[in-house]
């Protein structure tokens, strides 16, 4: 073969590949199998999320919570209320906090139930996500009898949640738990110990705990690589702090040990959530489930019917909103996929002056170059599975 | 916690010197203020020092103050994971100043300076890739500046007739509505005619 045949050429894998996980298109240059070069094209889902929240009272900006990271939604709209209480200088009753810690932990499930399996999927397994979404259903299930609605529940509102849990609900979330546990065990052995899954993703998508914090990773990208960084751990927000749990760290910081500490990070979550429904029956979980300050969060229709003031307070509400003060505030929580945080700045007014989301996703795939360099092309699949990233975040 | 952040924050000024700007805590978090030009000399020492260790990059982003004579703040979220703290970093800046890019620190700085390019029409010298990343090819304009409508000026829709998507300008039936909803909610400041009697 003559010199004049070698040549590199590129591909273009999405922006409808079904391992794209969404509407991403990477330009990649490959020399034979081997990737040169990584270019993710990303705002094809872009659709201005942070300029609508600039037009929107702070009560009407926590539902587009819900469609960034629309795989954990609740997650996200926690993040947003956490900021505009702390500018609110407002506490949340200890049920609400209760409750709040339940979705997160349900939330964690539903992304790393999605993440696991599909990773198996685009290694080449099909049962898994099957198996995976049987449970995924459930739980949405458990979202839908809280909220209402099966994803985007905007149910988490700044004060508290938006309605009590009815008692049998938390019985039905604790008769999930014994019965997933046994299907996280069937997962392991079909997925985790599988020869194919591990020749797939050991040893792929290497990357240093040095190079995790330059590249701004976080969640389970640094945990696979040895640092036992948990947001609920080390900065503890709502009741993380008296809540029993271990963090799981990898060794190798390979993809295999970022979906071994997924696996592993479910089984913490349901015994969060086992903690949380034993607090949530004791009296000390009992009582509001939002702050009582009338001019944060809206009455009861109870109270309207019999209260003028409960009346105005209503429509106030719902028309104008409530004004935070100025100032400006970062909080962070641990979603499934990272550091989920939104920097707030508030002028006084009731609209957020700015909003800023700060996606873990989007620091992810950015370093998909980094990470894919030098890895065969059927790689590319398995990294982009490994870094968990779902472009309602990402693209905002 | 604070007298922790506020320890620090003397460390930082007495560090750095004039490039310190100004300095506050609110909320429980730290903000600096620096000039354009102090910010990498300002972020390495962050990032090296022993009392700081910001060695993890959380965000960049920019906001806009159209009133003010430079408009854009660049904002800057460091954490240091070793001590538990974070810091935020100020930069301001307008349309045709750049700032110097990070990239050369923390190669993650590399999307959220072209978003914020891209959103904000803000300036990045150094960067070796200033293209836009979040809104479609060939846009024009910045959308996240508090004077681009909400609306924007382009749609774009698929033409069956030509077999193609095409680019419009924006036709809406009902123009958006932005209620003033900012009326007293705790009474009237102002006198309203004849109660100035009562007073009296």
């Amino acid at each position: 073969m003559g010199e004049h045949n070698i040549r590199n050429f590129s591909i273009n894998f999405g922006p409808q590949h079904p391992a794209a996980h969404g509407v991403l298109r990477l330009v990649l240059e490959l020399d034979g199998e081997i990737v040169e070069r990584v270019d993710p094209h990303i705002g094809l889902l872009h659709r201005g999320t942070e300029k609508l929240i600039e037009y929107k009272t702070y009560t009407q900006a926590t539902p587009y919570f819900d469609r960034l990271d629309y795989v954990a939604p609740m997650n996200q709209e926690h993040a947003f209320c956490l900021a505009v209480e702390k500018l609110l200088g407002i506490e949340v009753p200890r049920r609400a906090q209760l409750i709040r810690v339940l979705y997160s932990e349900i939330g964690r499930l539903l992304s790393h139930l999605l993440n696991v399996t599909t990773q198996a999927m685009d290694v080449g397994a099909l049962t898994p996500p099957l198996w995976g979404f049987e449970e995924r259903e459930k739980l949405m299930v458990f979202y839908e009898r809280a909220s209402g609605a099966r994803m985007h529940a905007n149910y988490i509102r700044p004060g508290g949640v938006n309605m009590d849990l009815p008692p049998e609900l938390i019985d039905d979330i604790e008769a999930f738990c014994d019965p997933f546990l046994k299907v996280l065990d069937d997962l392991d052995t079909l997925v985790i110990g599988n020869r194919i899954f591990k020749q797939r993703n050991v040893d792929i998508g290497v990357v240093s705990l040095e190079d995790c914090w330059k590249w701004g990773f976080s969640g389970v990208m640094v945990r696979g690589s040895g640092a036992a960084w948990d947001l609920r751990k080390a900065q503890p927000y709502e009741c993380y702090e008296e809540m029993e749990f271990d963090i799981p760290v990898g060794k190798n910081c390979d993809n295999y040990d970022r979906q071994v500490i997924r696996m592993e990070e479910m089984r913490q979550s349901v015994r969060i959530m086992r903690q949380c429904v034993t607090k949530l029956r004791e009296p000390a979980g009992k009582g509001p489930v939002n702050t009582l300050d009338g001019k944060v969060v809206p009455p009861s229709r109870k109270d309207m019917k019999r209260s003028m003031e409960a009346l105005i307070h209503h429509f106030k509400l719902y028309t104008e909103g409530f004004h935070v003060p100025a100032g400006e505030v970062y909080a962070a929580v641990e979603a499934p996929k990272g550091e989920f945080g939104v920097y707030l700045v508030a002028d006084g007014g009731n609209k957020p002056y700015r909003c800023k989301i700060r996606a873990p996703g989007f620091a992810h795939l950015q370093a998909m170059d980094f990470l894919c360099r030098g890895h065969m092309l059927a790689d590319v699949a398995g990294i982009l599975g490994s870094i968990d990233i779902v472009f309602g975040e990402v693209d905002r | 916690m604070s007298a922790e952040l506020q320890a620090l924050s003397d460390h930082i000024a007495a560090s750095l010197g004039a490039a310190v700007a100004a300095r506050d805590i609110a909320y429980g978090e730290l903000t600096i203020t620096v000039r354009g030009e102090d910010i990498l000399r300002t972020v390495t020492f962050l990032r090296d020092d022993s009392q700081c260790r910001f060695i993890c990059f959380i965000d960049i982003c920019g906001v806009d103050y159209p009133s003010r004579e430079k408009r854009f703040d660049v904002v800057y979220h460091f954490l240091a994971p070793h001590h538990n703290r974070r810091i935020r970093v100020k930069v301001e800046t307008d349309e045709v100043t750049p700032v110097p890019s990070l990239i050369g620190l923390f190669p993650a700085a590399n999307w959220f300076e072209r978003e914020a390019y891209d959103l904000y029409g803000i300036l990045f010298s150094g960067h070796p890739d200033l293209r836009r990343i979040l809104t479609d090819y060939g846009f024009e304009g910045f959308p996240l500046r508090k004077d681009f409508p909400l609306t924007g000026f382009v749609e774009v829709r698929y033409d069956d007739a030509q077999g193609r998507v095409v680019y419009e300008p924006v036709k809406l039936n009902q123009e958006f509505r932005n209620f003033d909803f900012l009326s007293p909610w705790e009474g009237t400041e102002y006198v309203l005619p004849g109660d100035e009697k009562a007073k009296a």
